[in-house]
């Protein structure tokens, strides 16, 4: 199980296991200028989101901005 | 003047001293909290409705230092939500807002940057604070922030969604990992066209403040449970 922002984004049979952080914002709407990503409670650097490897177990939290303030 | 009341003119008014300031401090917030905030210093990024507010919740509660950073000015539609005054529309944030804080708080230490925060100067501008305040207007520009101040393993605290009029209890703050913490209801985009009013930014700047007080007394890691794991 790999889970985003608590989901497990594999419960539809998708695999991501193997597959890239960038690979998977790219199934998804997120605007990669707005956001920033945490994997296992550590941020993963925005250069690093190509390489970045997901594995079973995995829990991502992405942190999307908006604007105001 | 009514009967009983023993306020002084304006000819006959002292500001009190640093020590009468501190000594009124330990009476409302512990002697141990006090000395704890008086050895921090917090960098407030951006001075709007968001920034201008912590600067001022933080000057209050006995925050020893602060770096202030805005390229920005102050402009008339500024002054419904950030702390600004009608005299200083046109001046520097980054001026005005240190002339406010020092009639507020007058022994702060103050750090003032007019300058835009950007990936190569950050943590220069941003290195000595103990916690780094994202409070920047434009979403890519908070983005680009967060991922700066956390790639370099600081302790920060972000708002994202204090747009429109909803309701404040919407606004809440998350501790999204260890050093990341998150303000505002998450999705008022004021791009939405939703307006932007005062107390509701001013309750996600609350969020923000009471989060940094937190953090620098050491309660966070005791109550808050982490989102993640």
């Amino acid at each position: 199980m790999i889970k985003v922002n608590g989901i497990d984004i594999e419960a539809d049979g998708t695999v991501f296991a193997g597959k890239t952080v960038a690979e998977y914002l790219s199934t998804t709407n997120y605007d990669c200028k707005r956001i920033a990503i945490e994997k296992n409670g550590e941020i993963v650097p925005k250069a690093k989101y190509g390489e970045t490897l997901l594995a079973e177990g995995d829990s991502l939290e992405v942190v999307s901005f908006v604007g105001g303030g | 003047m009514s009967a009983g009341c023993e306020c002084s003119a304006v000819g006959e008014l002292r500001t009190p001293s640093r020590e009468e300031m501190l000594a009124a401090l330990v009476v409302r917030q512990g002697a141990e909290n006090v000395q704890k905030l008086q050895a921090a210093t917090v960098a407030v990024c951006g001075l709007g409705g968001l920034g201008s507010n912590v600067a001022i919740s933080l000057a209050r509660a006995g925050v020893g230092k602060l770096i202030l950073i805005d390229f920005d000015c102050v402009d008339v539609t500024n002054l419904h939500r950030q702390q600004y005054k009608a005299t200083q529309v046109g001046l520097a944030k980054a001026v005005a807002l240190p002339e406010n804080l020092r009639e507020i708080s007058p022994y702060i230490e103050l750090e003032s940057h007019q300058v835009r925060i950007t990936e190569e100067n950050v943590m220069e501008l941003v290195g000595k604070a103990d916690v780094v305040v994202e409070a920047f207007d434009n979403a890519e520009a908070k983005a680009m922030l967060v991922n700066a101040v956390l790639e370099n393993g600081k302790t920060l605290v972000a708002a994202s969604g204090m747009a429109g009029f909803g309701d404040a209890n919407s606004i809440q703050t998350r501790r999204v990992s260890k050093k990341f913490y998150m303000c505002g209801d998450g999705v008022s985009d004021v791009n939405d066209g939703v307006g932007l009013v005062a107390p509701r930014v001013m309750a996600c700047a609350a969020h923000q403040a009471l989060t940094i007080i937190r953090i620098i007394c050491g309660l966070e890691n005791m109550t808050t449970k982490t989102s993640v794991i």
